[in-house]
């Protein structure tokens, strides 16, 4: 095994939240710092009594008010490893990326770091709005740790990576967002370390800009350097990294190939997002109706978050009538991450079950998306009722959601994301053309592919 | 695995939470030069960007407030400085001081907060953001140590010999202004409130310390060793001294001024270390 660039041993970071939030206003400083002067004697004499080796601290158990962001973290990083790091939202890995780039220090525990160390945390850090392309290539190349020599060794590379030759001298609040992307990102694609660390950078931009990145982000992993991403992107994880780590509560769940901790990542998606309900309380004065549960089934009717792309996807409601009414809808809005509504469904209760108005009594409401429509990525259910196809009652916003997996079948070979809110497996009609005729050969050399 | 200080480790750089009780690391600040400098130089080109007199602005204070208590103390008969230099040349040297340290401190102080961005996404040490903020300051007192210059040629003051003394001077305004800066930008990152303490601190010394008086001719002997607690008096007196030569060196402003510099400045670093490790967190 190679030497190791990156050695974590015990990390452990702990945020205070809720009602523990520290003080934001002068009054708590007053109080606290009245506080302190008056509990010093003791807490002093405390220290005293129990003063011993302080190395190495046991981490501690959660109490109320806190949050273990990471839990006893140990792993090694051997050089030219490319790690991918990959978890819930929540599980702990972009705190685990600040701690090794020193943005924020770890309750206890260490980590030892061979080399030099650039960390991309967000494309374009430092950029000023009113500073020239220019001038912030330099500020931006300063702050990722280069020195003024370096860039200046780099710069017309970065420009030309950048295709931003004529607009250098153009203050970038007048970039389009697509050339102030591209110019950070040049920046930054020009670092020169011995470790490079990436948080989701690759999820921002165009299609063809994102082509870009990953292009570069392969470079990178090929010229021997090591490389540690976060990333929702498991096709990325897959495709570049050697290794992986997954992440579940601030705990280090799995370590090992990267394709059977995603695997496992995959099928151990926890249900928690893909269904939920709400208490039943006393019909209120005057209510009509009222949601109690929405849920995320796969095509075995099996609640699930994780999906595949190929499969179909069942989105149910169930609802609550308090009275006879006319008309009664189970509704749903369909948001995929950008908040972008994809669709909007619903169904009318009473014509579906044959019936002229809806009775008092509870209902279930199932809506099947077919697979090959949705686009990859979470995917947000709201979900509310239409009382006379008029006035919508009792809305939940994002009520439950579901996140499609593109495993990289029926690719050939593109590895980047794919645009477009949906994409739908529409039928494709492919013909030879022979430069002789103008019109279309016959059958024999036709194909319709699917 | 668990083979703690093998040789491979000597090979790597620890890190772990650091003792709060280190006070700054001189050499890695002083590794992180550059960036102090681009971001100063940041500072000063987006001060000036878009505005047409640019520079001007910086001339427009300091002649105003000449203007304003030129008139006032003539109103009033009384001057506030020494007689046999002109209130317009003794009232400059301590405006351009004066001008030097509030913008220092009124810019270092917000340098964390406004740079959240980049205390949330990238490390390098933070005291490099309240002095590159002190460093874009220079310019504009460059500024107005021409236009000291200017009216001394235009009164016919000849500057002293003891001039040589005067960058001791503007390197210990800047070292009151640091420790202050230190203080504050460490409690606006905590308590925003200090947005709004910032212009009524500056307000209150503008006021309490010899910008537009001399300490030895306006302030009753008596209670000189209680204003020279203000060490940004010492400063200013010595300043004006070394300029005018007028008054001889102020021993008593300078002498108490400099272990309360320490004690503030040593203070403020040991504060800023503090909660510079949580800084990331909290902003």
């Amino acid at each position: 095994m190679a030497r190791p660039v990156i050695r974590v041993e015990r990390i452990s970071k702990r945020y205070r939240i809720g009602a523990r939030q520290p003080y934001h206003r002068f009054s708590e400083l007053l109080s606290r710092l009245a506080l302190r002067t008056l509990t010093a004697p003791r807490d002093w004499w405390r220290r005293a009594r129990t003063a011993g080796p302080t190395t190495d601290p046991e981490p501690e158990q959660p109490t109320r008010g806190e949050l273990w962001a990471l839990h006893d973290i140990s792993f090694e990083v051997a050089e030219g490893e490319v790690l991918g790091i990959i978890g819930r939202n929540g599980a702990g890995k972009s705190t685990l990326l600040k701690i090794l780039s020193r943005i924020t220090e770890p309750t206890s525990g260490r980590f030892g770091l061979r080399g030099r160390l650039a960390s991309l945390l967000e494309v374009g850090t430092g950029f000023h709005p009113e500073l020239t392309g220019r001038e912030n290539i330099y500020l931006n190349g300063a702050v990722l740790g280069m020195t003024r020599a370096e860039i200046r060794a780099r710069f017309d590379e970065i420009v030309a990576f950048a295709e931003t030759e004529q607009f250098l001298d153009t203050p970038v609040k007048h970039y389009s967002s697509g050339m102030y992307m591209r110019l950070a990102f040049a920046v930054a694609a020009h670092l020169q370390s011995d470790i490079l660390m990436v948080d989701e950078v690759l999820a921002v931009g165009d299609v063809g800009f994102q082509r870009k990145c990953l292009g570069k982000m392969g470079d990178v992993a090929k010229t021997g350097r090591t490389v540690l991403m976060v990333s929702h992107n498991m096709l990325a994880i897959g495709t570049f990294c050697t290794r992986a780590l997954l992440l579940a509560k601030g705990r280090l769940e799995l370590d090992g190939p990267p394709r059977e901790v995603v695997r496992q990542y995959l099928e151990s998606g926890s249900c928690q997002e893909a269904q939920r309900s709400w208490p039943a309380e006393p019909a209120a004065e005057g209510a009509v109706a009222r949601l109690l549960a929405a849920r995320i089934l796969d095509e075995h009717g099996e609640v699930a978050f994780d999906h595949d792309i190929h499969r179909a996807i069942s989105i149910e409601i169930d609802l609550e009538s308090f009275r006879e009414t006319a008309a009664l809808d189970a509704a749903i809005f369909l948001l995929n991450a950008d908040g972008v509504c994809l669709l909007s469904v619903g169904a009318c209760l009473g014509s579906s079950l044959g019936m002229s108005g809806v009775a008092p009594g509870r209902y279930r409401a199932r809506c099947e998306v077919p697979g090959g429509f949705l686009n990859d990525g979470i995917h947000y259910v709201t979900a509310f009722i239409v009382r006379d196809k008029q006035e919508a009652i009792a809305m939940e916003k994002d009520a439950v959601s579901f996140l499609v997996h593109d495993y990289g079948t029926g690719r050939s070979g593109y590895v980047g994301k794919i645009a477009g809110a949906v994409r739908p497996t529409f039928p494709w009609v492919v013909e030879r053309l022979n430069g002789l005729g103008h019109s279309p050969m016959n059958n024999e050399s036709s194909a319709s592919v699917r | 695995m668990e083979t703690p200080h093998s040789r491979a480790d000597d090979e790597l750089d620890w890190y772990s939470a650091r003792s709060p009780y280190k006070l700054a690391d001189v050499f890695e600040l002083w590794r992180y030069r550059q960036l102090a400098v681009i971001l100063a130089l940041r500072d000063i080109k987006v001060r000036y960007r878009q505005t047409i007199i640019g520079l001007v602005w910086a001339l427009l204070q300091p002649l105003t407030q000449l203007v304003i208590f030129g008139v006032l103390f003539g109103l009033l008969g009384r001057s506030p400085v020494a007689a046999n230099v002109p209130f317009v040349v003794s009232a400059m040297c301590g405006l351009a001081l004066w001008q030097l340290f509030s913008q220092s401190v009124a810019g270092a102080s917000l340098s964390l907060v406004e740079n959240q961005s980049l205390i949330t996404k990238v490390y390098f040490p933070r005291l490099v953001l309240p002095l590159s903020s002190v460093l874009a300051v220079l310019i504009d007192f460059g500024v107005a140590c021409g236009l000291l210059a200017a009216i001394m040629a235009w009164y016919g003051v000849a500057p002293a010999a003891s001039l040589l003394a005067a960058p001791l001077f503007v390197v210990l305004a800047l070292l009151v202004a640091a420790a202050i800066s230190v203080w504050l930008a460490a409690l606006s990152v905590l308590y925003r409130d200090f947005r709004y303490v910032i212009p009524f601190f500056l307000q209150v010394a503008f006021f309490t310390s010899p910008v537009i008086y001399q300490t030895d001719v306006l302030i009753p002997a008596a209670w000189r060793p209680v204003f020279a607690l203000n060490p940004l008096a010492g400063a200013i007196d010595g300043f004006r001294w070394s300029i005018t030569g007028q008054g001889g060196f102020p021993w008593l402003t300078v002498i108490v001024s400099l272990p309360l510099l320490t004690v503030l400045l040593g203070g403020g670093l040991f504060y800023f270390r503090q909660v510079e490790r949580t800084f990331a967190d909290r902003i």
